[in-house]
């Protein structure tokens, strides 16, 4: 019966864990940005999150050689094109080579009567035909005379001339040896989309390991690749980072495990001691799951950080124990010690939970349930599993060593107290500077990599979308007729340099109404010959040798109009697929704005132009301020959440003392420690992200048991001198294993982890000291004393 | 030289520039003594007129604005008349400017006009071997009055003729005649040197 009744908490433990694990098997888990996504977002939040998704920004890929001879670059660029246009991973492999041009000269020319916006029933009129072939003409005392002299008997009006200028607005990237080259000619430069979405990161990175295939097969020795897009960045984050915790975590973990096992002289209880976090962490994903449906990677990487806070039950269990019966007198206060702990944990990650952000209310729900989950089985299933003899090292001496350094920080209170409060006077004076609100203090992009993308993005020509009018809509025609009703309200603002310019859809794939209006412009060939006739008195060029031209006019007027398969093979039609997107139901109609050199975009203007032009469903979008206020929100959220959890510490602690000192004894360290943590930042010219405050969220979970188990040695007569030491020895090694773990994260060169680690590091070592300082009660000085 | 691809049309336009480079004191027409003179031209400036004598038009085009050279591969037209408009070719960029747009192009991109440049500089450099590797060089005249006429070699070549006419250290006029028949001629005032 007995032993029924001992293993029955095992039963349940194993019954919850297989629970778990079944969960977790039908968990989706999510990578996207939707964490950052308030609950309720706005359309354009929305349009942030599917641009950062599924963009066509997310899925550009541009890729440099460099090195060895211009020839030799030119040629591997043409091979590496002509590999990867074979690859299906690839929508589109630009390199800048006169085929491709060639096609798409080849079909504005072929369709330039539905193509091109001067197309009108005024062109095609006496007068308008006779303006437009005087400007051929004029055209033809040009440089470029012998050229155009070609186009003249097909196209005397020149409409392949207006499209051309029309829609290489921006000149494109330098070319040389027949591919695009970077302005200085030390890179030949390919452009690239992939058919993966940017959140698909492991087709991603698939993608990028069959370019550095076949690049390899094509270069020559003296030649290297350089990538770019946030699809390169995205998986390079991933790779780092993913390199870095592993080999931090190796180090860490082989530090952690020989302290503990010179300590415990056995492996099992080194397993034992991880039941709880194991445990914790499964329950926490199987508690969000079941709560929020699925689970954000977000969650799992910081989550896993907050109960890692559960590392320390065992530590303390094992240690405290020392040679002694498990079951001793003192486990009651232990685990009385334990359970506040636990409570001001759930004080502090609960008040997330009532976030608008699902990132941060997933975090909190997982920081709970593991926590709680960890506890009972480090109070109900560890014991049951541990040895009934222990052999540990006899830790008492290092305990009374431990003790005298805790006498001398007792007798430094004044200078701590001091310290704590100058820091507090500095946050206090800088505190509107204390945080980092912009979204680029959670990039893990190396600096250099942005420069590159940034130096590749300018040579190519690439858009920096920042500026989108966005709209959705039921259908293709729709986007391209309101793309076409906004056109001259843009064009009279890039005349007037309110705006840098614009791309739109209806350039490359007018609207079918647009193009029928076009054929009803084009006189009939009678007409046409009537009217040339006219319009050719006088001038160098008789009417009889433009046969070609009224033949094509005539062709134009009746042919099918152009869709979007027309555009196949051509660089239009990738264009045209990035401002009219594919949507489950319906289309994305996107407009990417251009600001003018040294202009930002006058954004009120914009919108006056867009009202104006009756097209107020159309959404003026900054991209990248809206993901600047978004974390903005999300951060300031977190801070105002995470400061209601340190209130709710301290009602806690009310309720649970009942005495004024007591609680100060506790916060004092906690509080203390988040100001001095804080104000070194400062001092070290670091502004804070999300990060360090997640850092600090986990410094005051660990530092508040460091100060309970303090606590506990306060009343006198209750803890013998032994145990005392013990508890001391245990904190000691919790925190050095903390401190450890989380030091080597802060040597880290990918900037999140260096933040969370230099946060907690020091966090940790910090709260031990404070705690130590103030949370001892002075009884167990003067008992030490005069011990 | 590495650079073999051709194109054409850019390139008559150039031709000229690069022939505002010649100046020659020949008496007694010598190839390679004329050759050599060329190729010790620093800068020089000029004014040019030029007429596009085109089949379908029933009379020639006509341009007009400056020229100017600076060794050794800077070499710039600008059109005043009727339609400004400025053409520069520096080392192996052709930089062409209209209106607003400005339109740089490598000369590897255009191979006519590619072998047609590199003759010409053939010619400035005094490497008479270069030159007539693509065209048969033909020397008439005298120092005071001299003409030069080139022939492709490759029967294929965009341009069919060329014939330069100088008197002493001026290029005179320099005329084009493509395959099509259609021809350019422009003739070239120099300016004193500023």
């Amino acid at each position: 019966m007995s032993s029924l009744r001992r293993r029955a908490p095992l039963l349940v433990w194993l019954a919850v864990l297989i629970g778990s694990l079944i969960v977790i098997a039908r968990t989706s888990f999510v990578a996207d940005m939707s964490a950052f996504l308030p609950a309720a977002p706005d359309a354009g939040q929305r349009m942030l999150i599917e641009q950062l998704r599924d963009g066509t920004l997310a899925r550009l890929m541009i890729v440099g050689i460099e090195g060895g001879t211009p020839e030799a670059r030119h040629t591997a660029s043409k091979k590496l094109a002509a590999a990867l246009r074979k690859e299906e991973e690839f929508l589109t492999v630009q390199n800048g080579e006169a085929e491709t041009l060639r096609r798409d000269q080849e079909f504005w020319f072929n369709n330039r009567y539905l193509l091109s916006a001067t197309v009108s029933p005024e062109r095609f009129s006496t007068e308008g035909l006779r303006a437009a072939i005087d400007e051929t003409l004029l055209n033809l005392s040009g440089s470029a005379g012998l050229m155009l002299k070609g186009l003249l008997t097909r196209d005397p009006t020149g409409e392949a001339l207006t499209l051309v200028d029309d829609l290489q607005q921006q000149g494109g990237p330098r070319q040389a040896g027949g591919v695009w080259v970077s302005r200085d000619g030390q890179r030949a430069l390919l452009l690239l989309q992939t058919r993966a979405a940017g959140s698909d990161t492991d087709a991603l990175a698939h993608a990028i390991s069959t370019i550095e295939q076949h690049f390899a097969s094509v270069k020559q020795a003296d030649q290297r690749v350089v990538m770019s897009g946030a699809g390169v960045f995205s998986v390079q984050s991933r790779d780092r980072i993913k390199q870095e915790t592993s080999q931090l975590a190796s180090l860490s973990t082989l530090f952690i495990v020989v302290l503990l096992l010179s300590i415990y002289r056995s492996p099992r209880l080194l397993a034992l001691g991880m039941l709880p976090v194991v445990t914790g962490a499964l329950i926490g994903v199987a508690a969000v799951s079941l709560g929020f449906g699925h689970v954000h990677g977000l969650t799992l990487g910081f989550g896993t950080t907050l109960i890692g806070e559960a590392v320390d039950y065992g530590i303390y269990f094992f240690v405290q124990t020392g040679s002694n019966d498990a079951r001793g007198a003192w486990q009651q206060r232990f685990w009385r010690t334990v359970t506040l702990g636990v409570l001001t944990s759930i004080c502090g990650f609960g008040a997330l939970l009532v976030s608008g952000f699902p990132g941060l209310a997933q975090l909190g729900l997982y920081s709970i349930a593991g926590l709680i989950a960890a506890a009972l089985t480090a109070r109900f299933v560890m014991p049951q599993l541990m040895p009934a003899r222990l052999n540990m090292r006899k830790v008492e001496p290092l305990g009374a060593r431990l003790q005298r350094f805790v006498d001398w920080l007792v007798r430094m209170r004044p200078v701590l107290l001091i310290l704590i409060a100058a820091c507090a006077v500095l946050l206090i004076v800088r505190h509107d500077r204390i945080w980092n609100h912009s979204i680029s203090a959670l990039n893990p992009v190396p600096e250099e990599a942005q420069q590159l993308d940034g130096e590749l993005r300018r040579e190519l020509g690439a858009p920096d979308t920042r500026y989108l009018l966005v709209r959705n809509v039921p259908d293709a025609q729709t986007a391209l007729q309101a793309a076409e009703a906004i056109t001259p309200a843009l064009q009279a603002l890039t005349d007037r340099k309110a705006l840098g310019g614009f791309d739109s859809p209806a350039r490359l794939l007018p609207s079918d109404v647009t193009q029928q209006q076009r054929q009803a412009a084009l006189p009939t060939p009678d007409v046409l010959k009537q009217r040339l006739a006219a319009a050719l008195k006088g001038a160098p060029l008789n009417a009889d040798k433009l046969e070609a031209f009224i033949d094509d006019v005539a062709a134009a007027r009746t042919r099918p109009l152009l869709t979007r398969a027309d555009l196949n093979g051509t660089a239009s039609a990738l264009a045209l697929d990035a401002m009219l997107v594919r949507r489950s139901e319906g289309y994305s109609l996107l407009i990417p704005l251009r600001a003018s050199v040294g202009r930002d975009i006058d954004a009120k203007a914009v919108r006056e132009a867009l009202d104006k032009a009756g097209q107020p469903e159309l959404l003026l979008v900054d991209l990248r301020g809206q993901a600047e206020s978004l974390y903005g929100t999300y951060l300031d959220e977190a801070i105002k959440l995470s400061a209601w959890g340190f209130a709710g510490i301290l009602l806690l602690f009310v309720i649970s003392l009942r005495s004024i000192k007591r609680v100060l004894q506790l916060m004092l360290p906690l509080a203390g420690t988040v100001v001095l943590v804080m104000a070194g930042m400062i001092l070290l010219g670091q502004a804070l992200s999300i990060l360090h405050l997640i850092g600090l969220l986990l410094s005051v979970a660990i530092g508040s048991n460091y100060a309970l188990f303090f606590h506990q040695g306060n009343d006198a007569g209750q803890d013998t001198v032994a145990e005392r030491q013990r508890t001391l020895v245990s904190l000691a090694m919790a925190n050095i294993a903390t401190v450890v773990g989380f030091g080597l994260l802060a040597t880290s060169s990918v900037s999140v982890l260096q933040a969370l680690g230099g946060t907690v590091g020091p966090g940790a070592l910090l709260s031990l000291l404070l705690a130590a300082a103030f949370a001892t009660h002075h009884n167990s000085q003067s008992t030490q004393e005069s011990a | 030289m590495s650079r073999r691809r051709l194109k054409s049309l850019l390139l008559p336009l150039l031709f000229p520039l690069l022939l505002l480079a010649t100046s020659a004191q020949a008496s007694d027409l010598k190839l390679a003594e004329l050759m050599g003179l060329l190729a010790q031209t620093r800068s020089a400036r000029a004014t040019f007129v030029e007429q596009k004598f085109i089949a379908v038009l029933d009379k020639p085009v006509e341009s007009s604005g400056e020229l100017a050279f600076t060794a050794p591969d800077v070499l710039e037209k600008r059109t005043l008349q009727p339609k400004q408009e400025a053409i520069t070719l520096r080392g192996n960029e052709i930089t062409l400017e209209r209106g607003k747009r400005s339109m740089i192009v490598s000369l590897q991109d255009y191979p006519d006009a590619a072998v047609f440049v590199e003759s010409i500089r053939a010619t400035l450099a005094g490497d008479q071997k270069a030159l007539e590797s693509v065209w048969r060089v033909e020397a008439d005249g005298t120092l005071a009055r001299w003409t030069l006429r080139l022939t492709p070699i490759n029967a294929n070549a965009y341009v069919s003729r060329i014939r330069m006419q100088g008197t002493r250290n001026d290029v005179k006029q320099i005329e084009i005649e493509q395959k099509d028949g259609d021809r350019s001629v422009m003739t070239i005032t120099r300016l004193p040197q500023p």
